[in-house]
């Protein structure tokens, strides 16, 4: 169809030459006014001689030109695209009814129809085609789609793309011929895509057939629910009644399947901030939730093991830098070993007198993160540290909808992987064993034999250890300095407490329960506000289940 | 009501003390040998105002047993009911001399004062808010609390989320409190200058009143039968309620109290130090206010008073002359009294003339639950 009314205006064309530039201004002015219905005319002009439009001085024109002259499938077109782009276009500079282009080689000059070699016009006839930035787009567009028939799969679907956003009509001829020689059902996909949309900002001819047409052109468009179409089915104007209904109805299903993945979105920050809440949350739980020693200093073992993640990346630059993309590997084990000492010698030189007294516990440690956080800040100094991500660990991944950040999908992974390990130490593990017999029953398990305060040292350095691995995750997502620690602190104690105390499972469910929550509260409330609710929804929460969703029950509970 | 030496020690320190100083800086010439420069008045107002927030901490934590990790809530709370007013008493004499509005507001653009700043322009309504504000707060949130029985470290926990809250609502711009950098620029009080000498002398004079005030008030709270009961319920709550009594209603009227005591604190701290922001309500300050307890003497009310004054100066010192050893000093201090000095300075002196009576039993108390439990 679109054809069709192109051969027609194309001899007109032929015939009206001394309107030109007639032609041309009305051209330019009917398309600032009414950019839709200036399309046919663009057609009629490439189809009949698709070089004359470069000659034009107006600019608007030579883009319009390079488009049609891009999709008319004239084999000069890449040389003569490809001289516009680097200069070497000529123009005859006075009006004549031929416009003669020139491409200037290396050695004299050719035609740019023919690619005939041509002698050297005078170079005060001569005017070098100048390329602005709305020609330059037209460039782009134009060397993006004449790859629609290259050999290389990635050429010709970046090309099948290029078409779909400009979803220009003058580009319908091209994307039939395209469609018949396709054989890859991904981009012949996108081609339809490209000609439905192509063929609904084309002019309106009348008949029952384009109406048709059209409405199977919004529903291939409504298959493809990204922001990109919906603007271009929004922007759709002019059409038969029938099709605009069907617009419009194509825009809510898109709006509804958009809002699925934001929600889907959300639920995956949600379930990422989940993850890290929890691997915070994973070594309190032991400390906290089986010894139920309430340690301040928490937060900072986890700094902790984030700035010896910074050190170890330092060692192996400075020692094997062959392995620096996998420094990672090497930190985990060290910062567990790390906090996890420090933990016991914590629990050796001052937990251990506090036992049975909560209060001076939380004071103690209170004091002793300040201290850390001190000797961090005098050691290191106050400002962030860098620590770079390997490159495994950055980049997207789109998944549907979804843009997913890869550092994010391995902190997920690793929280899970922690959270295993732990589990299965807890409960197939000689020490998770130990631990459990004197968590139930210290003097039994004394009596058994198990030698009760080394125990009491190790499910601290455990809990400290784990905590340290968290360091090593947050590491990777927050900034490296001596107050690391605070920003968590608060919250993993709310999500054991939501848990409920003594249980890992309850700790999982608190800390993605509390992330998901956070980030859908976030986007209408504002992060800070969002961040508020959460809490006041906590304080609300602990006061009618004081001890958490999955409390201890029996007599131990009471304690 | 009888003073015993100490209270007589404690409130004439307090009284003599701030009337010499006063005195000293407001009829000595500057030259003079015994002339008390203006900053020492400022800072001895300040660490009376802590002195306010530490027997209110003392109130809950060394009779009723409640760690609050976040009396510094009420404490800020007050003094933005206080800025409030000194904030409408700038008038037009702001950056953008607007009559209505304070800077902050025509800055973020806004034209119209919101509803809760109505009645600020009044002293006396700002002196009702600085009592209601943390006063309802607290008791809405002990209502909660303490009839659904939380206790121990999840009450702590949960005050500290609170303060921790509200420092994320106050710093928001559009709370209309001045955001991020609250508020400042005050130019006077009543009609008296804020940077007049005698201003902040008097200042300083009408805090060691209140204290005085505070300290009586305390005391005879803590000496009546009803401090009798929170004791009890301090050291064995179970057994309380077991004999008929509702710990929980003694716990809500000592929580509502301090509260109300911190929040006047914090409204005469305001004027003194002429800023008030959301790092007030930061966590660690809270805290803070615990140590100075723990360091005077927890369950003494001379002993409070003299805990924040004493860890202030230390404070005040060391930040100036040695920063970096601070943290690791105030960091020591929490673990040093918790292991070694459970009773306090106070302590030390109670320990060699066993009287008083008021010093906790915790660590017997504790004992006795854990044998109770398992």
């Amino acid at each position: 169809m679109g054809r069709r009314g192109a051969g027609k205006g194309g001899q007109c064309w032929r015939h009206m030459s001394p309107r030109i530039a007639l032609r041309a201004a009305l051209l330019v002015l009917t398309l600032l006014l009414l950019l839709p219905t200036a399309v046919p005319m663009r057609a009629h002009a490439a189809a009949g001689d698709p070089f004359a439009p470069l000659a034009a001085t107006n600019f608007d024109v030579v883009a319009r030109g390079v488009r049609s002259l891009a999709v008319s499938g004239n084999p000069r077109a890449v040389a003569v695209i490809d001289a516009l782009r680097d200069g070497k276009l000529f123009a005859w500079k006075w009006p004549r009814p031929d416009a003669p282009l020139f491409i200037r080689t290396d050695n004299g000059f050719v035609d740019a129809r023919s690619g005939a070699k041509v002698e050297a016009p005078a170079p005060v006839n001569l005017r070098r085609i100048i390329v602005n930035d709305s020609v330059r787009g037209a460039i782009d567009t134009a060397e993006g789609a004449l790859g629609l028939f290259s050999k290389s799969v990635a050429a010709r679907r970046r090309a099948a793309d290029t078409l779909y956003q400009s979803a220009d009509p003058g580009a319908l001829s091209l994307i039939e011929r395209a469609l018949q020689s396709e054989k890859d059902a991904g981009i012949a996909r996108v081609l339809r895509e490209a000609q439905a949309a192509a063929l609904l900002k084309s002019g309106l001819k009348s008949g029952t057939g384009a109406v048709e047409a059209r409405l199977a052109a919004v529903h291939e468009l409504a298959a493809r629910a990204d922001l990109p179409t919906r603007s271009l089915l929004a922007s759709l104007q002019g059409q038969p009644p029938a099709v605009a209904a069907a617009i419009q109805s194509a825009i809510r299903d898109i709006d509804r399947r958009l809002q699925l993945w934001g929600l889907l979105e959300n639920v995956y920050y949600g379930i990422s901030l989940g993850a890290v809440l929890l691997l915070a949350a994973a070594g309190l739980a032991i400390t906290f939730g089986v010894m139920g020693v309430i340690n301040m200093a928490h937060g900072e073992i986890m700094m902790i093991g984030a700035y010896t993640t910074f050190v170890v990346q330092h060692l192996i630059a400075a020692s094997a830098p062959a392995l620096t993309q996998y420094g990672l590997l090497f930190a985990v084990p060290a910062a567990f070993l790390v906090a996890g000492a420090l933990g016991v010698v914590i629990e050796r030189c001052l937990i251990r007198f506090l036992y049975g007294r909560p209060l001076e516990t939380l004071l103690a440690t209170w004091g002793l993160s300040l201290i850390l956080q001190q000797a961090v800040r005098s050691i290191f100094g106050p400002t962030n540290q860098d620590v770079t991500s390997p490159a495994w660990m950055s980049g997207y991944l789109n998944l549907g909808g979804l843009t997913l950040t890869i550092n994010r999908l391995w902190i997920i992974l690793f929280a899970a992987l922690v959270l295993g390990a732990l589990m299965a130490t807890l409960r197939w593990g000689g020490l998770g064993r130990s631990i459990r017999a004197v968590m139930q029953n210290r003097r039994m398990a004394a009596a058994m034999g198990i030698r009760t305060p080394w125990i009491d040292a190790l499910t601290f350095g455990l809990g400290s250890g784990v905590a340290g691995i968290a360091g090593v995750a947050l590491s990777q997502i927050d900034n490296v300095s001596p107050n690391l620690g605070q920003n968590y602190i608060i919250d993993s104690f709310l999500v054991v407490v939501l848990g409920g105390v003594g249980n890992l499972w309850g700790t999982v469910f608190g800390a993605l329960t509390l992330g998901v929550v956070d980030k859908f509260v976030e986007p209408f409330a504002g992060a800070v506000l969002g961040k508020v609710l959460v809490l006041v929804f906590l304080i609300l929460f602990i006061q009618r289940r004081p001890s958490g969703l999955f409390p201890v029950k029996g007599r131990a509970a009471e304690a | 009501m009888q003073l015993d030496r100490t209270a007589v020690a404690t409130l004439g320190c307090v009284l003599g003390g701030a009337a010499l100083l006063a005195s000293l800086n407001l009829l000595t010439p500057a030259a003079s040998a015994v002339h008390v420069p203006d900053f020492v008045i400022s800072v001895v107002g300040k660490y009376l105002c802590y002195a306010i927030l530490a027997l209110a901490v003392d109130l809950v934590w060394g009779f009723a047993g409640i760690l609050t990790l976040g009396h510094a809530a009420f404490f800020a709370l007050g003094g933005y009911a206080m800025g409030m007013y000194l904030m409408r008493e700038i008038g037009a004499r702001g950056v953008y001399a607007n009559p209505i509005l304070p800077d902050f507001m025509v800055f973020i653009g806004w034209n119209k004062l919101p509803w809760y700043w109505y009645g600020f322009d009044h002293f006396w309504f700002a002196l009702v808010m600085v009592l209601a504000v943390p006063g309802v707060l607290a008791f809405v949130f002990g209502w909660f609390a303490f009839r659904s029985r939380v206790s121990g470290v999840y009450l702590s926990i949960i005050t500290q989320a609170l303060t921790y809250a509200l420092m994320l609502a106050f710093f928001r711009n559009d709370m209309g409190f001045g955001g991020n950098n609250g508020m400042t620029d005050f130019k006077d009080i009543l009609g008296a200058p804020l940077d007049r000498e005698s201003t902040s002398a008097g200042l300083m004079l009408i805090t060691a009143i209140v204290l005085a005030a505070a300290f009586l008030v305390a005391r005879a709270m803590t000496r009546s039968r009803f401090g009798k009961v929170l004791m009890a319920v301090r050291d064995a709550e179970s057994r309380t309620r077991f004999l008929g009594y509702r710990p929980e209603s003694y716990k809500l009227v000592v929580w509502t109290v301090s509260a109300v005591l911190a929040g006047i604190g914090g409204a005469l701290y305001v004027p003194q130090v002429g800023i008030i922001n959301p790092s007030e309500f930061a966590p660690g300050n809270s805290i803070e206010a615990v140590i100075w307890v723990a360091v005077g003497g927890r369950g003494t009310l001379s002993g409070a008073i003299l805990g924040a004054v004493l860890v202030n100066l230390g404070k005040t010192w060391l930040t100036s002359a040695l920063p970096e050893v601070w943290l690791f000093a105030i960091g020591g201090m929490f673990i040093f009294v918790t292991l070694f000095l459970p009773r306090g300075i106070i302590g030390l002196f109670a320990a060699r003339r066993p009287a008083a009576g008021t010093e906790p039993k915790s660590a017997a108390a504790e004992a006795a639950a854990r044998e109770a439990a398992g």
